[in-house]
């Protein structure tokens, strides 16, 4: 499967250049920039880990790109993105997020139900084997 | 421009004015041409169009008569209250271009009504709009009328709680950024089985867009009942969840014919972990109100389809301009408004339109006479609503729309997805993989407007539903003139 | 690592039999920074002089690069020595310019910071500081004040060490993203060159800042005045010249920025005694600076003025 989250998923992997060139429009834009990686991106997973403080002041790519690269070499198997945040008032919230790395397999949720009553279902997403430490799947 | 009046009309000595009997409005205190608005006075501004031979000033102090304490006689019992204070002031007129001698259009004009804060209920649409179009607008000496825009004073609008959700809590609560959202209404409006309807759900969905929507009058019929309904559609919900990886949502409309049956059916979907319910501008402000408090309570987004606004905001001359609608709904307190497409199949000049969706998530109007907007109008916290594009648009206008409308808005392409040569998960990979290029493309620096085809082509070289799409749709356009257009050029400098 | 693309050297551009250097030159508007710092910048010959030949270095390099001539990236870090208010900040920011403008950095800004940006207070906190700092330059021209105190030898467990290494390894990996600009006075940056030969190494280009003569500095005042809307009164221009020699012997003296205070103190008294004086103050009064406001200074008392920023 194919994780759909972010602002690009449906177009193929973006290039380093690519990336460095949707920083450089968020830094334009007055955002701050912070790179995060998890092995678990369910929906519902708000909190993937943070890899470093959002990089305040920046005004250029290069150093968003830096973390990214050390983001990737530290967490070869995750999930990474890239979030872009405004700080302006009525916004204050993330404006910008779009995935950088996936891993080569991605095992993607199995849904289970349970029955209540009448016909109600109550829904639960389990990971798929993990993949996130780069073992093939079954 | 004020027109300079030598304000001799009012009658100032009680006994004249409170004879029995009928006196002019313009009399009875209803025009003041040199009054200031107050902050906390609501501001109204009608477009009249007065009979043959009535007087503009005499007809805005008519409206403003009608719309609070007037009656067509005297009334004795107006000198128990501090009359003056409740009466409504008609206190600027202006003649609106391009109409009157030498025109295809009977002459108009443009009235400014002010309205104390008292004359209102907090808290309440219903009341508000009972006052400022209640009567007035079936007045005899007036050929038509409009509420162009209104100007809420910061103090009325603490008494709304405004959108329950808000774009940006929606956004954080769906984990989407940087994009328009997608959605799309199951078609046929009407006679899928639960069953099928779900189906179209759940391939649109994992198809890639963010939404699907059950249509204005898809409530509980006999070809398909709500319950189920809402079952298949939640399924499909939960499996295109899981096969993307995505939070998804279905806009279950629990729109019916009572509050005991809306509460029910939103409960039921809030019981099936739907992010989101749907209602009906027909069901009318009160039963909005009571909606919206509900959907605070329980976390819900809360969409609104705007059935019905046609009868009444279209016509140029007459009823309630949209921007107005807009209005109230924000206060009111709804996630998502049905606000125009300007490219689709439905009415909507692009510069209007956007004033509507300016209206529903700027934090603070400015005049925009250009997109029709007359008043600075501060929000006092309100939160933003999401505007809605449906209607009529397909892949092949991703530009257009994207250029027209920005990221924060839900394009919904309806026909635009189903009815894929391919398949509806076809039809939804076409619109999400034309929006993320355009929105890639934008970012990068290049002119959408102007490069928008030639963008969308590329992304077609990788995504064939995207190039079937675009073959299927790319010369359908309405082009048809819009009857509600902005009365005044981009160049016209606020009044 | 950068990821970056380098906003020059593309492989797949066709070599030109001949390079028209006279068309680089033009299409970078280079000419406009160059010209800019001749009119805007009062003295300093030598310097414009410096920066012109930088200028025209970066340029072949540019032209050498689009025949293919083996190049390598040329060294870009630069040393502006000098004392105080001799302008090193002023024309940093032009060299940052003149850098974008032949595509050596991707933005064009002007970090400027000192030892207090870059050092941390506690161990494990350094690092970050200065990398922080590194990342928003990047793009644009880190000018690094007095970057000698970042060396203290008399205490081995300082922290500036770790800024100074860090620094190195940027100014050396990241060629492409960013240029670093030491300053501060000439003797204490050799000294600080000798103790650090891997920053030495690593910085090419060297401009000297001379002080200001007596005549420039009388210029640059006359100068800040026009742009402040005001003018001296034939008397305080010449008290104007006397406070300049006696300034100069006095400590803390720094060159222009002295000047700009004294004239930042002369239009506060200025404006005290038109306030005394009442009544309707002509346009003339309110853009004239009068010979006392220049000789109440404590200059002339012989005693130091306040110490400058």
């Amino acid at each position: 499967m194919r994780l759909t989250q972010g602002t690009f998923s449906f177009l193929p992997d973006l290039s380093d250049a690519e990336i460095a060139a949707q920083i450089d429009y968020a830094l334009a834009q007055g955002w701050s920039c912070v790179v995060e990686y998890t092995d678990d991106p369910h929906p519902r997973n708000t909190f993937w880990e943070m890899w470093c403080v959002p990089l305040f002041d920046l005004r250029d790519a290069a150093g968003v790109m830096q973390e990214v690269s050390a983001c990737r070499a530290g967490h070869p198997h995750a999930y990474v993105k890239v979030n872009a945040f405004d700080s302006t008032r009525g916004f204050e919230t993330t404006r910008l997020s779009f995935i950088v790395q996936r891993p080569k397999t991605e095992p993607g949720y199995a849904m289970a139900r349970t029955e209540t009553h009448g016909r109600v279902q109550r829904y639960t997403y389990t990971r798929r084997r993990d993949a996130a430490d780069g073992r093939p799947l079954a | 421009m004020n027109i300079p009046v030598e304000n001799e009309a009012i009658l100032r000595d009680p006994k004249a004015r409170y004879r029995p009997g009928v006196l002019k409005y313009k009399e009875m205190g209803y025009w003041q041409p040199d009054y200031a608005p107050k902050d906390t006075d609501v501001v109204a501004l009608f477009r009249i169009t007065p009979q043959e031979g009535v007087d503009p000033e005499e007809a805005a102090a008519a409206v403003a008569g009608e719309s609070s304490t007037a009656t067509w006689t005297v009334v004795w019992t107006d000198r128990l209250t501090a009359a003056e204070n409740y009466r409504a002031k008609a206190y600027r007129i202006e003649p609106v271009p391009n109409t009157g001698p030498g025109t295809a259009t009977p002459q108009q004009w443009f009235a400014r009504v002010a309205y104390d804060l008292d004359l209102f209920e907090p808290g309440s649409i219903t009341n508000l709009t009972a006052s400022v179009i209640g009567n007035v607008f079936g007045f005899k000496p007036l050929q038509a009328l409009r509420l162009e825009d209104m100007r809420m004073p910061v103090a009325y609008l603490k008494t709304f709680d405004g959108p329950p959700t808000g774009i940006v809590v929606e956004r954080e609560r769906l984990d989407k950024f940087g994009r328009p959202l997608l959605g799309a209404t199951v078609k046929p409006k009407l006679g899928l089985s639960g069953k099928n309807y779900g189906r179209v759900v759940y391939e649109a969905l994992k198809g890639g867009l963010d939404f699907t929507k059950d249509d204005e009058n898809i409530n509980s019929q006999p070809f398909m009942h709500w319950r189920d309904r809402f079952l298949n559609c939640m399924e499909a919900v939960n499996r295109a969840q899981a096969a993307t990886g995505e939070v998804k949502g279905h806009y279950l409309n629990v729109t019916a014919g009572t509050m005991e049956d809306m509460y029910e059916r939103a409960e039921f979907a809030k019981e099936l972990g739907s992010v989101i319910v749907m209602i009906d501008l027909v069901i009318g402000y009160t039963a909005i109100q009571s909606m919206s408090k509900w959907a605070r309570r329980n976390d819900m987004v809360l969409h609104l389809h705007r059935a019905g606004h046609s009868t009444y905001t279209r016509q140029k001359n007459h009823g309630v301009s949209f921007r107005v609608i807009a209005k109230w709904m924000r206060m009111a307190g709804v996630d998502h408004l049905h606000a125009g497409t300007a490219v689709g199949k439905l009415e909507g000049d692009p510069a209007t339109v956007q004033g509507f969706y300016n209206v529903c998530r700027e934090a603070h109007n400015d005049v925009d006479l250009a997109r029709g907007i007359f008043f600075e109008q501060p929000w006092a916290g309100l939160r933003k609503v999401m505007p809605v594009a449906s209607g009529g648009i397909h892949a092949g206008q991703m530009h257009q729309l994207l250029d027209l409308f920005g990221d924060d808005c839900i394009l919904q392409f309806g026909g635009g997805t189903i009815g894929h040569p391919m398949g509806i998960e076809a039809g939804a990979t076409a619109n999400r993989v034309a929006l993320e290029a355009m929105v890639k493309a934008r970012n990068e620096g290049r002119d959408i407007a102007r490069e928008g085809p030639d963008i969308l082509d590329r992304a077609a070289k990788r995504c064939l539903p995207l190039a079937q799409a675009l073959d299927t749709w790319r010369e359908v356009t309405f082009n048809y003139a819009s009857t509600d257009t902005p009365d005044f050029a981009v160049t016209a400098t606020p009044a | 690592m950068s990821a970056i693309v380098p906003t020059a050297a593309r492989a797949d551009v066709e070599p030109a039999p001949g390079v028209d250097l006279g068309e680089i030159f033009r299409d970078s508007k280079v000419g406009e920074v160059l010209e800019g710092l001749d009119r805007d910048l009062v003295g300093l010959l030598p310097v414009k002089q410096r920066t012109r030949e930088i200028a025209a270095f970066l340029l072949v390099s540019k032209a050498r690069e689009r025949q293919g001539l083996a190049t390598g990236a040329p060294p870009l870090h630069m040393c502006f020595t000098g004392n105080p208010g001799t302008g090193k900040t002023t024309v940093a920011r032009r060299m940052a310019e003149i850098l974008h403008r032949l595509g050596y950095v991707r933005k064009g800004h002007l970090v400027d910071v000192t030892r207090d940006d870059l050092v941390g207070q506690y161990i494990g906190h350094t690092a970050p500081r200065t990398k922080d700092v590194l990342k928003r330059a990047m793009g644009g021209v880190l000018f690094i004040d007095e970057a000698y105190y970042l060396y203290r030898p008399e205490n081995e467990r300082d922290y500036g060490q770790e800024a100074i290494e860090i620094l190195l390894q940027a100014m050396e990996n990241q060629r492409d993203d960013l240029v670093v600009i030491l300053a501060g006075y000439k003797d204490r940056m050799d000294t600080f060159f000798r103790s650090n030969p891997g920053m030495s190494s690593r910085v090419a280009h060297h401009i000297d800042f001379p002080d200001f003569t007596d005549a420039e500095l009388d210029a640059i005042a006359r100068l800040m005045l026009e742009r402040m809307q005001y003018r001296f009164a034939p008397a305080a221009a010449a008290a104007m010249r006397e406070y300049i020699l006696q300034r100069r012997g006095q400590p803390n003296f720094a060159n222009a920025r002295s000047i700009r205070n004294a004239l930042d103190r002369a239009r506060l008294r200025q404006a005290n005694r038109l306030f005394e004086e009442g009544g309707m103050a002509t346009r003339e009064a309110l853009e004239t600076i009068a010979e006392s406001d220049v000789r109440a200074s404590r200059v002339f008392a012989g005693l130091a003025d306040a110490a400058p920023r």
